[in-house]
């Protein structure tokens, strides 16, 4: 008797289509949209600098000239200075950001803290141009007048710290990157450090270790995967950011070996070249650019991600 | 006895080292906005929302153009961005299978942290060319393209919020699942939802480089989609790498209304967030 009834009803629903049906196919494809755009995007950026990729090949990756005039485009001058200043900025904003993560979460009473973090989040949201035109106006003068001299003084002997002191350069870039990479790195941070179990914490105390000890050797390394996917959320954010970069970098195509020496990286030499670029082969260069700082980032943030959702996975099973 | 002393200062000294790690990053906000109050406040004035920009050399003028240009990119881009995010944000929170979920999830994360500069590239590609010059719908499509992942995310999580009881109350009615959808779920969480989705748009109105070569820029009145268009954030770039005083002192006056709107926004939609979700837990 029932298995005619459920075939019935199986059959009725193969027919017809139910409002749930369709919500969930119409959702759907609105959702793909990411997906799609996503494929779009790479497919125009692969078929825009297909003038490029034929002419110079893979060799265009370690390539040193650019110049428009001779149509010679090389792209090392701009991958070189996009991970120069995103590897200083780490090095200027990882131990800071981490630091004050670690207060946040660990030492600052509830109230502190949570005023704290939101005004970390609102330095989040200042627009990146922002923070451009501000480095104009007060880190350039300031890199130009103490800064730099200082260091010269300090480490005159090495490379790094010769040449002309300009104010705008690698270092100018890498400082003002620091200081935008900050609330990322300690908002996730502080919340990587906030899933750490209570027992954790209560069991390196009750042993007789200090405050910092069960912050430094118990709940730092537990969250250590969601430290570090804050620092790879920052580099990625460090290595696409464009204005902030193109007003302080100094917009120099030439590599050179010294901090202080004006640069380039990948998203200012599109932002400054790309809307008067001329012939299909200049464009063409300037799109493949464009396709490596994605694929860069989309690997670096793929990465991010995937320990992020570790940590949190880890935190969810050790809590049930 | 010794050895614990030594564990103590450690113990003070890092602590006080974490706190200055704080109060170092904190301050920043407070010079940021200090110093740019201070020099936008003295070169604010009337006309900055009136008048034109004048060409360099000669003082005065404003950035209205810019003003309109911004909120129409902006507006067009929320009109075309935010419903789609939202309908995708609908699909991702209730009717997601494990695989799809976690693929559209994934993708939209990693949409979320594709250079800004490259989604220019992309907008550049998709209708700059097609359409053979820079306009203002370029640029709207390029935020807009920003806008999707954002609000999809945003979506979906205030959606995660609704407690289950709603829909098994609703469900429990004989509803089907797309009207328990319209009529409960949806309404529950459409405060979040719509505070999150400001924050989104507050994000992009502040976005410069997806603009640079699409909408390109404009000395004057916007005139209709298919023209290049100004905005106040390629106006701050091109006003404050500039070497006059009088274009330097309109970015300062045009970062302050840029940077005012972005945190009013900002603090508006966490108070916001905040009182909802206690009134919630009560």
């Amino acid at each position: 008797m029932a298995a005619p009834a459920t075939s019935y009803a199986s059959f009725r629903r193969s027919l017809i289509v139910t409002g749930d049906e369709v919500a969930h196919l119409v959702t759907l494809a609105f959702g793909a949209t990411v997906v799609l755009i996503t494929v779009l995007l790479v497919w125009n950026l692969w078929g825009a600098s297909a003038a490029s990729r034929s002419k110079f090949g893979i060799g265009f990756l370690w390539g040193t000239n650019w110049d428009p005039n001779a149509n010679d485009f090389g792209a090392l001058p701009f991958i070189y200075g996009t991970v120069m200043t995103s590897l200083m900025a780490l090095v200027l904003s990882v131990p800071l950001g981490v630091g004050a993560a670690i207060f946040l979460a660990e030492m600052a009473p509830p109230g502190l803290s949570s005023a704290c973090t939101f005004l970390v989040e609102l330095l989040a949201a200042v627009p990146s141009v922002i923070y451009g035109m501000l480095a104009i106006f007060t880190v350039v003068p300031l890199m130009h007048d103490y800064v730099e001299p200082a260091l010269k003084g300090a480490f005159g002997y090495l490379p790094q710290f010769q040449g002309p002191m300009l104010g705008v350069g690698y270092l100018t870039a890498a400082v003002v990157l620091a200081i935008m990479t900050f609330p990322y790195i300690i908002a996730i941070s502080r919340e990587a450090l906030l899933e750490v179990p209570r027992d954790q914490r209560e069991a390196a105390l009750a042993l007789g270790a200090t405050r910092w000890e069960t912050t430094f050797k118990v709940v730092v390394p537990y969250a250590r995967l969601g430290i570090l996917g804050s620092i790879f959320l920052g580099l990625a954010r460090a290595l696409g950011e464009t204005m902030a970069i193109t007003m302080v970098i100094g917009n120099d195509s030439i590599m050179h070996a010294s901090w202080f020496a004006p640069g380039y990286t990948i998203a200012a030499v599109l932002a400054n070249e790309f809307a008067e670029a001329t012939g299909k082969l200049y464009t063409g260069a300037l799109v493949e650019l464009g396709l490596v700082l994605f694929l860069v980032t989309m690997v670096i943030n793929a990465l991010a991600r995937l320990l992020v959702i570790a940590t949190t996975r880890k935190g969810s099973a050790k809590a049930a | 006895m010794n050895r614990l002393t030594f564990r103590k200062i450690v113990n003070n000294v890092m602590l006080t080292a974490t706190g200055l790690c704080t109060l170092l990053t904190v301050s920043i906000l407070f010079l940021i906005l200090g110093y740019l109050v201070y020099n936008g406040g003295k070169s604010l004035d009337w006309g900055f929302f009136t008048k034109l920009p004048l060409p360099p050399g000669e003082d005065g003028g404003g950035m209205a153009n810019a003003i309109v240009g911004s909120a129409e990119m902006v507006a067009l881009a929320a009109l075309i961005g935010l419903p789609i995010g939202f309908m995708g944000g609908l699909y991702l929170a209730e009717f997601s299978g494990k695989f799809l979920g976690f693929a559209i999830r994934y993708t939209a994360d990693l949409l979320n942290g594709v250079p800004s500069i490259v989604i220019g590239i992309f907008a550049w590609a998709l209708i700059v060319v097609p359409m053979h010059g820079f306009s203002a719908l370029a640029g709207a499509i390029a935020l807009a393209i920003m806008l999707i992942p954002i609000s999809m995310r945003t979506t979906e999580q205030f959606l995660s919020t609704v407690p289950n009881s709603l829909r098994e109350g609703a469900l429990a009615l004989g509803a089907p699942k797309w009207k328990v959808l319209a009529t409960v779920i949806v309404p529950a969480a459409m405060k979040g939802i719509l505070t999150g989705m400001i924050l989104g748009v507050a994000r992009v109105a502040g976005e410069t480089a997806p603009l640079l070569f699409t909408a390109l820029n404009n000395q004057f009145w916007p005139r209709g989609l298919r023209q290049p268009a100004a905005s106040l954030p390629v106006m701050i770039y091109t006003h404050a790498i500039s070497p006059y005083d009088d274009w330097h002192r309109q970015a300062w006056a045009a970062g302050l209304v840029l940077l005012a709107m972005v945190l009013v926004t900002n603090i508006a939609a966490r108070w916001i967030l905040s009182r909802g979700i206690s009134v919630q837990k009560g």
